[in-house]
């Protein structure tokens, strides 16, 4: 189950509801996604600010994915933890991630995040996470 | 000196259910306490949160923004005066995965409160906090008390409103 082809990248983000209702899609390369402004990410409406969890739970699907991406088989990672560190605060436009697979063991993986919206050089966060994988 | 609990706790009530379609109603967070010991929120099942279209369980990130949400408003019961505080940074240890159908109710406390950062921790859990699903530490930064000032007094003049509609605009709060 590879999902490097586009089209059957956005068939399986379709199938997962809470991406469904983020707005996550794929940016056409591998480990590279977007999360549209929609008023449901915002979590501080005077600024107007996103939900530092909604950044949070893009960054983890944007890990989630990549992991599938770089799968061969049908095995499911699941989440140990991950750490986000809050660097802007998230403005109310189109965000943008980049993923990093680090280490691909046999049980462990660790993906690094970056989420940034104007500019790849200003980062709004930085995030990692840890993933097990059961056969 | 520090900010009034009741008062926060309206606070928060009013941040939260504010807007009918930011990210805390699209989640259905609930705001239930908060009290010296700290905050308890809760977010009920919802299928839009599903991560797991198999299994029917919600996804890590919905638990992330209500603990996120509920460290913050613990960070903020340890300010001077009614505020927020940004995120620093966040950890989140996913112990096992919520049952599908359950509420989610999350336990956050203030542990350290200094000049310019806030350290809280906080569970989630389906009721038994001994057996949570997740675990999260998350640091918060305590900006000057003036910034907040224009929130604070859109507040005020909310919670005055409602308490006397028609003499609304006059007067402060004693």
């Amino acid at each position: 189950m590879s999902f490097f082809d586009t089209e059957t990248l956005s068939r399986q983000i379709e199938r997962v509801p809470y991406a469904r209702m983020l707005g996550i899609a794929s940016c056409g390369e591998p480990g590279r996604f977007v999360l549209p402004a929609r008023k449901s990410n915002i979590g501080n409406p005077t600024l107007p600010a996103l939900h530092g969890g909604a950044i949070a739970g893009f960054m983890e699907l944007s890990a989630m994915i990549t992991v599938l991406q770089g799968e061969e088989t049908k095995r499911i990672p699941k989440v140990i933890d991950i750490s986000i560190d809050y660097l802007r605060a998230g403005r109310f436009v189109e965000t943008y991630s980049r993923c990093k697979l680090n280490y691909l063991g046999r049980r462990m993986l660790n993906v690094s995040v970056v989420a940034w919206q104007e500019s790849e050089d200003l980062p709004i966060a930085t995030a990692r996470a840890q993933f097990l994988v059961k056969d | 000196m520090s900010v009034d609990l009741e008062e926060l706790f309206r606070f928060s009530k009013a941040l939260i259910n504010e807007s009918e379609d930011d990210h805390f109603h699209t989640l259905g967070i609930q705001m239930l306490a908060i009290t010296e010991k700290g905050v308890r929120m809760a977010m009920e099942y919802r299928p839009e949160l599903v991560g797991d279209p198999d299994t029917g369980v919600i996804h890590g990130g919905a638990i992330t923004s209500l603990l996120d949400t509920c460290c913050g408003f613990a960070a903020a019961s340890g300010l001077d005066e009614l505020g927020l505080t940004p995120t620093i940074d966040l950890r989140i240890d996913y112990m096992c995965s919520a049952t599908p159908g359950e509420t989610i109710y999350a336990d956050a406390e203030l542990y350290r409160s200094t000049e310019f950062v806030m350290f809280t921790r906080a569970r989630a859990h389906h009721g038994d906090p001994d057996r949570p699903i997740a675990c999260a530490v998350g640091t918060f930064f305590r900006l000057a008390p003036d910034v907040f000032e224009p929130l604070r007094a859109r507040f005020k003049a909310c919670t005055q409103e409602e308490r006397n509609p028609v003499a609304g605009e006059t007067g402060g709060e004693q």
